[in-house]
């Protein structure tokens, strides 16, 4: 009951204000005066916006293919009760303690093609143009942003794991199945759901990342890193064009919606039914 | 059944949200006038890091121990996060009394606003405040010939450094035209010392060699006629002169190579020329304190040179012209009381650059905005520059204020993301002509 009032207050009616505003034209200082569909006009027939909806594509489907298969198996990994894979499951936490505003900037300096870690360590391999070239540039950000969260998602897998009954295992030995055999038979399949949930994580999350580009890149070099939660807050607060930027919004909140249903289809119909018996 | 009941339950609790919401509303605009203690007490908002914040808490400091019933209460915030937040509070009618600012399109957007005194009347009678300052500075406080802003602290003309020991190693003279630039480039690359330092990320930075080469090629005009909104006014031949020439200079790799992973606001930029990496760079004047400090030897033992932009040949611009800062601006704010309108009055024609904030500006490398202030380099470690400076600053037959800062949000951003292409190379300079010719008047 009150997340809902909590709910409706900071999300409902801010939705609300933005596709309001949408409609109208607002410098974010003056008079907000409507505009009919004039925002929408310049926002559709911008080819900025495709741009930013390819990049922020690009951007998810590059940290889910980074991410999953690499949370999976350290997540396979930790869940083992072994002493030291539970001091290296502390390790790997770390990196999900620290800002990303923080991370970007330490990225940053370690990436300075002059003054950073390959100038400072002699490496000439890591003396790159990594934020001056636009492929160097969006690697670096599926890097950072992968390095900060595969922690998070390791985290998730490793429950994921315990939750596997042990005697599906005993059961799979004494058919013969290998431990490889016993990863992809049983351990995938029974963390489906913890996949779908990760995945819808990692999705909706790239969807709207924004503080760890902003600092590393500012969606550049020109606008090769620049996402559309990056073009909304350029145009919103750097061009005052708060229309326009609103109108990005709803896009962004229409796509969200729209690919977090998407996830939850391919879970399913039914979210409660057991992984026990098929798979 | 359930789905009715559900449903008249969350219709209560929309309307028990929406009742949160008003109240929640009500909290939000009960803010102007609180903390400002006494009936006369002023708010002023304005930026961190010094020497700057310590020299303006210190006139703030000055100000209330002399004015005991009319107190300021002073808040600073880092440079990005500032120019959000006044921004936001403007629009939202929270604004304080006294507004920082870098004048221009910024200050523009408030007059059209209507959130910012007109100060014109106040100037005339107080002619005294207006004729110690220089009349350069006024241009960036002046909208449709009405001035909206006290310009206050130092001038910063944009400089071509030079570190004199790349110089030595290469036997050749500072540039004096832009065919001597375009001849020192090779020199140096085989040298293995970058010809020029740039922190091309923060795009501003690349902005500075439009400046000069649309001021040396077409002279101020051009970028007046963008400015002034006329049609089509980037498609100026010498306009396109100068974009050429600048993609030129990027060819035949003029800057150090990666600049655009470069930041300037980590100073790395200024680090490759004390570290004598680079051989040149073209910054604002603000930079030599802290090239003086972080540099060691740099710039104390003499390696350090300073210039105004060279000419190009057959070109239009007047050597003196320069760009670059022409001052910080203070505003007073429309919905201030009149007791703040007076105390933010009093504050401007007593204690603004009155001398002892002149002394602490000199001191710390940077030259306030008031005439005569040059008498009070001598002794100064700094001496040669500051001079340096107040004469570009003072004899300059038109200084121009940072392109960015000139034109309206809006068609600043569009800029920056153009020039920062144009220097990548993905764009034309026709791309980039008709790209802003679009934003013109916006």
């Amino acid at each position: 009951m009150p997340a809902l009032i909590v709910f409706g207050a900071f999300a409902v009616v801010p939705l609300l204000g933005v596709l309001v505003l949408s409609f109208t034209s607002w410098d974010g200082i003056g008079a907000i005066r409507p505009a009919g569909f004039a925002s929408w006009q310049a926002v559709l027939s911008d080819p900025g916006l495709l741009h930013a909806l390819w990049v922020t594509f690009v951007v998810i489907a590059l940290s889910w293919l980074v991410q999953t298969p690499l949370s999976i198996l350290i997540g396979v990994f930790l869940a083992g009760h072994q002493r030291y894979r539970e001091f290296l499951a502390v390790l790997y936490l770390l990196p999900l303690l620290l800002s990303s505003a923080a991370l970007a900037i330490t990225y940053k300096a370690l990436l300075d093609p002059n003054f950073g870690l390959g100038a400072g360590l002699g490496i000439p391999l890591l003396v790159q143009d990594w934020l001056g070239r636009p492929g160097l540039a969006m690697g670096v950000v599926i890097f950072v942003v992968s390095w900060q969260f595969i922690p998070f998602h390791s985290l998730l897998y490793q429950g994921g794991v315990r939750q596997i009954p042990r005697s599906m295992y005993e059961a799979a030995e004494i058919d013969g199945a290998g431990r490889i055999r016993q990863f992809f038979s049983i351990t995938l399949p029974q963390l489906k759901h913890t996949i779908i949930a990760s995945s819808t994580l990692v999705v909706v999350g790239s969807l709207t990342f924004f503080d760890l580009i902003f600092v590393l890149t500012e969606g550049g070099p020109g606008d090769a890193t620049r996402v559309l939660a990056l073009d909304m807050y350029k145009r919103g607060f750097q061009a005052n064009l708060m229309g326009p930027a609103s109108a990005i919004a709803v896009i962004l909140v229409v796509v969200g919606l729209a690919l977090a249903l998407l996830l939850r289809r391919l879970g399913g119909r039914d979210p409660d039914d057991s992984q026990l018996t098929g798979a | 059944m359930e789905r009715i009941a559900l449903s008249r339950r969350s219709f209560l609790n929309l309307a028990a949200g929406a009742g949160a919401g008003a109240a929640l509303a009500a909290c939000g605009s009960s803010g102007p006038s609180k903390g400002s203690g006494a009936a006369g007490g002023a708010t002023y908002w304005f930026l961190t890091v010094d020497p700057g914040e310590r020299i303006r808490r210190g006139a703030v400091n000055r100000f209330n121990s002399a004015n005991s019933d009319r107190k300021i209460t002073p808040t600073a915030f880092q440079n990005d996060a500032y120019k959000t937040k006044i921004k936001a509070a403007i629009g939202a009618g929270q604004a304080p009394t006294i507004i920082w600012g870098w004048g221009g399109g910024g200050l523009k957007s408030y007059v059209n606003a209507g959130q910012v005194e007109d100060l014109t009347g106040w100037f005339a009678q107080n002619a005294a405040v207006k004729d110690r300052l220089f009349p350069s500075s006024f241009g960036a406080a002046t909208v449709d010939g009405k001035i909206y802003a006290m310009p206050c602290e130092t001038v910063a003309p944009i400089v071509l450094y030079y570190d004199k020991r790349a110089f030595d190693k290469i036997g050749a003279q500072p540039p004096q035209s832009w065919g001597d630039i375009m001849d020192l480039v090779p020199k140096f690359n085989a040298k293995g010392i970058a010809p020029f330092s740039l922190g091309g990320q923060s795009r501003w930075t690349n902005m500075m060699w439009l400046e000069f080469l649309f001021d040396r090629i077409g002279g101020p005009e051009v970028f007046n006629a963008v400015f002034d909104g006329e049609k089509d006014a980037w498609s100026n031949p010498a306009a396109i002169d100068a974009l050429t020439k600048v993609q030129d200079l990027v060819r035949a790799n003029g800057f150090v190579k990666g600049f655009s992973s470069i930041t300037a606001d980590s100073n790395a930029d200024l680090a490759l020329l004390y570290t004598g990496r680079a051989a040149m760079m073209l910054h604002g004047a603000w930079t030599y304190g802290a090239m003086a400090l972080q540099g060691g030897n740099f710039v104390p033992g003499g390696n350090l040179g300073y210039m105004t932009f060279p000419g190009v040949d057959g070109g239009k611009g007047d050597l003196s012209d320069t760009v670059g800062n022409p001052g910080q601006y203070l505003s007073i704010s429309s919905k201030a009381t009149a007791e703040q309108k007076e105390t933010a009055k009093k504050f401007f024609a007593t204690t603004v650059l009155a001398d002892a904030e002149v002394k602490e500006w000199t001191a710390s490398g940077n030259v306030p905005i008031v005439k005569g202030a040059d008498a009070t380099f001598a002794g100064s470690k700094d001496a040669d520059f500051l001079s340096f400076v107040y004469k570009t600053a003072s004899t300059a037959k038109v200084f121009a204020q940072s392109w960015d800062q000139a034109l309206s949000p809006t068609a600043a951003e569009t800029l920056l993301d153009n020039i920062s292409r144009l220097f990548q190379l993905s764009i034309s300079p026709q791309q980039y002509v008709s790209n802003l010719n679009q934003v013109i008047g916006k």
